[in-house]
């Protein structure tokens, strides 16, 4: 299986590459990937480095263009195109149907996958993608069980990508209204979730208080682990009880079912957080270099020893285990 | 506040002990200060591009305030006057945001060598004021692949080389006498099921 890893800038794409990645994925910076954060992504000339410099070390550059077009803005989606293409980008991640058409009928020959964002769970959603714009792989939404994403990579006629570390997503990738609820912002059109022009910190007698727009998200006591201001992640409060309603702020992390993934035929493994540092990358992308290693040679997969890494400082196997559906 | 992180495998954030922290306190700043401007130089001649990424947040000021040292630390992101400055702690107004941590972790940070993230989720790292802008300093700052002890000895010219390594030999002996810290409540792993 091929391990796929994030990088927010040129230093993190190095350091992924070095540390044993097959493939990076990375994004202009500008509201066309959904990674758009201040100081993070790359202008046309890094991007273009930067696929030299993979290319050099035999690994290959997959470009998310994988926000969804405004109305009235489509050229600046049709230009990331464009660009990724001309800089040599081996693969375009891509979540809209219009884009995608673009993108097929502009560039046949370019390698496309189809975004998590673009939400398809089923095998005759992928197949119409397949059929319609010739995708070549699906990244799979964070809401399916494991027998379900072997059901999945049997029945469709192009490769899987899954999720097997970092942040979580509720259940509507793509299609999810909460930051835009909160702050106007949205992840899908905008390219960020939870923005931190909106995002506030306080001290309240050693709690930390985390607010994002109107809303506050959490108070974390004294040395409780923190996580993101989201409000898929917030704590509610209802009578006496608080607890969390959408989502407990868990990373995921399913080294421990790389074989079972393997075993469901799923062609490559994704790593989450373009938003995360050098330090992050590395330590991450060596983890599953080794779990994978591990793996070929019939070896027990090693501790990944990446707890702290996580959000909430706890992990989980997320939907891959899950059994209410 | 929290003290502790740790980033990889087992490896803790160390702190400066209080005796040494609280010797460095009675220390005149002003000579210091001065160090610090010369390695802030030295390393923005060589990483120009932090400024770029800063974006519109070039200009702003951050103030740094490691948690167990004395004095805290003014920086004023200006690209046409970068400058750097010490105080006993840090003023009530004119910073648009403000980062606590221990040393070791904001120097961590600096070099890329810690996630900024991972030291806000153990709560070793703290952040108020205008966020937008401290992210975009974090990403500025980990793109740029700084070396602190090696930008800072750039400024001795051709007895760089042996300065480095005799400060880095020095760093690993000093590093000996830092303690660790402990880990934060409620960290222990735990996998469970979907929420």
């Amino acid at each position: 299986m091929e391990l796929i890893c994030p990088a927010g800038t040129p230093a993190a794409l190095r350091a992924a590459v070095d540390a044993g990645a097959d493939a990076v994925y990375c994004g202009f910076n500008d509201e066309t990937n959904a990674r758009n954060f201040p100081g993070l992504n790359f202008s046309r000339a890094e991007m273009r480095e930067a696929i030299a410099y993979a290319h050099a070390q035999d690994a290959r550059v997959l470009v998310a263009v994988n926000t969804f077009p405004r109305a009235g803005s489509v050229p600046l989606w049709e230009r990331a195109v464009d660009d990724a293409v001309a800089a040599g980008a081996d693969a375009l991640i891509v979540a809209d149907i219009g884009l995608l058409a673009y993108a097929a009928a502009a560039h046949p020959a370019q390698r496309l996958h189809l975004s998590v964002q673009a939400a398809a769970a089923n095998p005759d959603a992928i197949r119409f993608y397949r059929e319609a714009f010739g995708i070549r792989r699906v990244v799979l939404p964070r809401v399916l069980a494991m027998h379900e994403i072997a059901a999945i990579a049997r029945a469709v006629p192009c490769e899987t990508e899954v999720f097997v570390f970092g942040g979580l997503c509720v259940m509507e990738e793509g299609r999810c209204s909460l930051s835009s609820y909160a702050t106007g912002r949205s992840p899908n059109m905008h390219g960020v979730c939870s923005p931190a022009s909106h995002v506030g910190y306080r001290d309240e007698g050693g709690r930390m208080v985390s607010r994002l727009g109107d809303f506050t998200i959490n108070r974390f006591g004294p040395g409780e682990p923190a996580a993101y201001p989201t409000l898929c992640k917030g704590r509610f409060r209802a009578g006496e009880t608080s607890g969390y309603l959408f989502e407990e702020p868990v990373s995921l992390d399913a080294a421990a079912l790389l074989p079972a993934l393997r075993e469901a035929g799923v062609t490559a493994l994704k790593i989450e957080g373009r938003q995360r540092g050098r330090a992050y990358i590395e330590a991450v992308v060596r983890a599953f270099r080794r779990a994978l290693d591990a793996l070929d040679a019939g070896r027990p997969i090693p501790p990944g020893g990446l707890q702290a890494l996580t959000e909430g400082q706890t992990s989980t196997e997320g939907a891959y285990r899950k059994g209410w559906r | 506040m929290a003290v502790t992180a740790t980033t990889r495998d087992d490896a803790a954030i160390p702190v400066v002990p209080r005796p040494i922290s609280a010797a460095i306190g009675v220390l005149p700043l002003a000579p210091l200060g001065t160090a610090l401007g010369l390695v802030l130089g030295a390393v923005l001649r060589r990483h120009r591009r932090i400024f770029d990424r800063l974006g519109t947040h070039a200009g702003k000021r951050f103030g740094l305030r490691p948690t167990d040292l004395p004095f805290a630390l003014i920086l004023h992101a200006d690209p046409a006057r970068p400058r750097i400055t010490l105080a006993r702690r840090l003023p009530r107004d004119g910073l648009h945001a403000r980062i606590a941590g221990p040393l070791a972790g904001l120097a961590g940070l600096v070099d890329g060598r810690l996630d900024g993230d991972a030291l806000f989720f153990s709560r070793v790292l703290s952040v108020e004021g205008d966020i937008e802008a401290v992210v975009a300093l974090r990403n500025a700052i980990d793109d740029a692949g700084i070396d602190l002890l090696g930008d800072a000895a750039s400024l001795l010219g051709p007895f760089a080389r042996p300065a480095e390594r005799i400060a880095r030999t020095a760093l690993d002996v000093a590093g000996g006498f830092l303690h660790p810290t402990g880990g934060p409540k409620g960290g222990t792993a735990r996998s469970g099921p979907w929420n």
